[in-house]
């Protein structure tokens, strides 16, 4: 959901140790705390204290009642962090695991993703950049319980071990975790702790339940969208339908008449431009009154994006030389005896998490408390002190469960939340302040920006007689995620790589590549798995075209292509000895598709069954081989691999596309912005290579390699190359 | 003042009968169980029974529902096959982010009272109008014949009783 560079290259690790310290203390109504904290932090002192009630910046409470609750660095929106990290602290504590419980923590320092430097959930990081945080925690808790232990039995602490939650001692001495606690909370947290051979691993590694399944099997988990407070208020916005608008004239004469009606006010939208927020008692209320609101927008001197002007623009560009983004030699182009030019177009994609965008607010005369399911903490928390002009240790940021988010929920601008700061503050300014809840609609969802970018890739391949590629000339063309923000430094010489990671890779052809960064009146950004959602597409289908043009098969190419990749080769192994791919016969109609591709360090094959049904394509079948190092949760990865292959297979889906005209984004539900619903679901079968290497994430690589795998087989039953997604198997 | 029965009590409540029985669940009752997933019965996330029928709450006015039973998914830890299909749920590990899930328990509770043994096409037509984002379809499918089968097998118990 973000891009790799942000949790792999910013802070390194030792960086936070030297600058934090665990720290112990008790809990309220008993109990040990594990926490780091910063020192000179203005909230340390609640943590220090005998009797705290509110400890901002625990990872690990013990009870006296035994129960282990683990506080999660990150948002949980369905990638299974509320289970995943809680088995680290677990695995080294030696934890009963029916006792853990998990939390999720609110903004504070301490929760700063060791790596990357900044509280956020993305990059598939959290796992691959917490994994030895929340071992370390665990290990060091566990070694207190045990130094408590052997002082109690005046033992020596080496003949002590632990098991499920108790400390065993010699002579057959036993302690309950619970019954250590309140004496291991007055101990030295240890230096420095031995962790686990993983051979003794007996919870990472084994495939968990999550934590939270029966919660959201019975209506009980608590959403964003759930936060209800005394009074509170529930405002919606009008935002102009060209991004950066401003009303020219408003009237909400009509809409204050309706019932539960409170008032209306101009405040910032994104882009500078301006809106109407609508506040009322409840939803339906402020939906009414948004509907009978007049309102006539002033859009003349805005860029106004046309989606099919965009394209062809696009491809005009891609025709040209941009910005030098990868140098190599090309020369054998012109004279290579076989060519393949190939021009690929991608849609604005919303991101539609199920739950739409919310935020609550509680403003106050010098204090400020929001609930978000933001994946961007640090960046959110940033902005609320900014807009509403309390410092930052005025600003409370609750991180709640988010129905989804797919990289919507981290934004540079933090624009949802921003917006909401706004409305309570000219809420607060009229006399009427209070708890306010900020609701956009599905409609507003779709039509109210940050896109995946439209991208236009144009690939000129020559080969010679035997399928070698001599050259390979490519171009790129589509927004800057990052110009404009505060991560632009990112970018080198003006290139966004996050437009063309992980193209042609990791083949090893020449391959130049140029890119064109237009500035279009269109937010966006990362959406899950980023750059990878077109540039796996552009790489796996031009490779499988290369290999039928070599009248290779596509499995053996790519195997001698990928060479010495070891991880490339056991994914892709694991994948296609899995499927039967060149053993079993498969029903009439039916044809293999073969795709791979490494995102944020993991791989992930598939060799797909697909078929032609009525004029429409369909997916039958799915083998997946994994190679993410170490599988901490096998159960999450698979759901991983479920969820993004479903999620690739409803961006090759009729009308799963945005687009505009005039500037504005033309679809605005469900009914016109297309996703995939059960009866799309193939059926997936997931495959992870065995390995004791350092965990890499799961969260989005298994989608970049499904849509190339099923349009490589579509070409097998339809002999047409498929360059753009949706897929149009009519397309000349 | 309205009176809806919801979850079997007899609820009062301030509402204009325009509005739409999510949101008088959500914002009046404190039902927040029953999601905002769209407002046009597009995705599934707001279903509740209405007299044992799958309806979808963000577009059926309270004028509409005088003198039928609600029942949402507060509810269904208190219903046979409701219950049966949260066990499921559970044991096949369905959530991930959990939000549409109150829906798909709902539609899938609904189908599996009338049909008791569904093949993929029926599960396909009853579920199609649940959308799941996080793709968790196709532990739905097998939740949703786990608990027919142990349905089925407590039917059989009872009947050997």
């Amino acid at each position: 959901m973000l891009p790799e560079w942000m949790s792999a290259k910013a802070v390194a690790a030792e960086g936070l140790s030297r600058r934090t310290f665990l720290k112990a203390g008790a809990a309220a109504g008993g109990g040990l705390v594990l926490g780091f904290y910063l020192p000179g932090s203005g909230r340390l002192a609640l943590a220090a204290e005998a009797k705290p009630v509110y400890v901002p910046n625990a990872f690990l409470k013990i009870a006296p009642d035994n129960t282990v609750t683990v506080m999660v660095n990150r948002l949980e929106f369905g990638q299974g962090v509320q289970t995943g990290l809680p088995m680290l602290i677990a695995e080294e504590l030696d934890a009963d695991w029916s006792l853990v419980r998990s939390e999720l923590a609110p903004a504070e320092d301490v929760y700063k993703d060791p790596v990357a430097g900044m509280q956020m959930t993305g990059g598939s990081s959290a796992i691959k950049n917490s994994f030895m945080q929340y071992r370390e925690i665990g290990a060091k808790a566990r070694a207190m319980l045990i130094t408590a232990a052997a002082q109690q039995w005046n033992v020596n602490p080496k003949q002590c071990r632990t098991e499920n939650s108790m400390v065993l001692g010699p002579n057959a001495k036993k302690a309950s975790y619970g019954s250590l606690v309140d004496a291991a909370a007055k101990l030295p947290i240890p230096e420095k702790v031995t962790l686990k051979d993983p051979k003794q691993f007996r919870i990472i590694g084994r495939p968990t339940p999550r934590l939270d399944a029966a919660a959201k099997s019975s209506g009980k988990q608590q959403f964003g969208m759930d936060v209800q407070l005394p009074g509170m208020k529930v405002a919606m916005v009008a935002r102009p339908p060209v991004f950066g608008g401003k009303p020219a004239k408003w009237d909400a004469a009509k809409a204050k008449a309706i019932k539960g009606m409170v008032d209306a006010f101009e405040v910032p939208t994104e882009r500078g431009g301006k809106g109407i927020a609508i506040v009322a008692n409840g939803y339906w209320a402020a939906k009414q009154g948004r509907d009978a609101l007049e309102v006539e927008w002033n859009t003349a001197s805005l860029k106004k994006v046309d989606s099919a002007k965009q394209l062809t623009d696009y491809k005009a560009l891609a025709g040209k030389p941009g910005l030098l983004a990868k140098e190599a030699d090309i020369s054998k182009l012109e004279s290579a005896p076989k060519k393949i030019v190939a021009e690929y177009e991608f849609p604005y994609l919303a991101h539609a998490p199920m739950e739409p965008l919310n935020c609550t607010v509680d403003l106050k005369d010098g204090a400020c408390t929001v609930w978000a399911g933001s994946q961007f903490q640090t960046v959110d928390r940033e902005a609320v002190a900014r807009v509403s002009g309390l410092k930052l240790e005025q600003v409370t940021l609750n991180t709640v469960a988010a129905g989804g988010g797919f990289g919507r929920r981290a934004v540079a601008t933090s624009d949802y939340i921003v917006e909401a700061i706004h409305v309570a503050k000219a809420l607060k300014a009229s006399g009427k302040g209070g708890p306010l809840k900020v609701i956009w609609s599905r409609e507003d969802d779709i039509k109210g920006g940050y896109y995946r970018p439209s991208v236009v890739h144009r690939a000129e391949i020559g080969v010679d007689a035997k399928g070698k590629v001599l050259a390979w000339n490519h171009t790129a063309v589509g927004q800057s995620l990052l110009a404009g923000t505060p991560f632009e430094k990112w970018m080198k010489d003006g290139v966004d790589g996050t437009l063309i990671e992980g193209l042609g890779e990791p083949y090893e052809m020449p391959l130049k590549v140029n890119v064109h960064h237009p500035d279009e009146n269109v937010p966006v950004l990362w959406w899950r798995s980023v750059g990878a959602t077109h540039t796996a597409y552009v790489t796996e289908t031009l490779i499988d075209e290369l290999a039928h043009l070599a009248g290779r098969d596509p499995v053996a190419y790519r195997r001698e292509l990928a060479g010495s990749d070891k991880r490339y080769l056991a994914a892709l192994d694991a994948a296609v000895k899995n499927s039967g791919y060149g053993k079993k016969t498969l029903p009439k109609g039916h044809a293999w598709g073969v795709a791979i591709h490494k995102s944020f360090n993991s791989y992930v094959a598939y060799v797909v069954e697909a078929s032609v049904e009525n004029g429409a394509p369909k997916l039958h079948k799915v083998t997946a081989g994994v190679h993410c190092n170490r599988a901490v949760n096998p159960l999450s990865i698979e759901a991983q691999v479920e969820g993004a292959v479903l999620m690739a297979v409803g961006t090759t889906l009729p009308g799963s596309a945005v687009t505009l005209k005039a500037g504005v984004v033309e679809q605005q539900n469900f009914s016109d912005f297309m996703v995939a619903r059960l009866p799309d679901m193939p059926q997936v079968s997931v495959h992870i290579v065995p390995s004791g290497e350092a965990p890499t994430g799961m969260g989005e690589p298994g989608f970049p390699p499904l849509a190339p795998a099923y349009a490589n087989a579509l070409f097998k039953l339809t002999g047409k190359r498929l360059r753009k997604l949706p897929f149009d198997l009519n397309q000349a | 003042m309205t009176t809806l029965n919801i979850n079997g009590a007899d609820k009062e409540l301030e509402a204009d009968g325009s509005m739409p029985l999510l949101w008088a669940l959500r914002e009046q009752l404190g039902l927040t169980g029953t999601k905002f997933g769209c407002g046009a019965a597009l995705c599934g996330a707001c279903t509740v029974h209405l007299d044992g029928q799958a309806i979808r709450s963000c577009i059926t006015p309270v004028s509409a529902i005088a003198g039928k039973k609600v029942t949402t998914i507060e509810a269904m830890e208190n219903d046979s096959v409701g219950k049966a299909v949260q066990a499921a749920w559970v044991r096949h590990d369905v959530p991930q982010c959990g939000y549409c899930q109150s829906g798909q328990v709902m539609s899938a509770t609904a189908l599996l009272r009338t049909n008791t043994n569904p093949t993929d096409a029926e599960i396909d037509a009853a579920m199609g109008g649940n959308i799941c984002r996080c793709g968790t379809y196709q532990r739905i499918r097998a939740a949703i014949k786990d608990a027919a089968k142990s349905l089925a097998a407590a039917k059989g118990e009872k009947h050997a009783a």
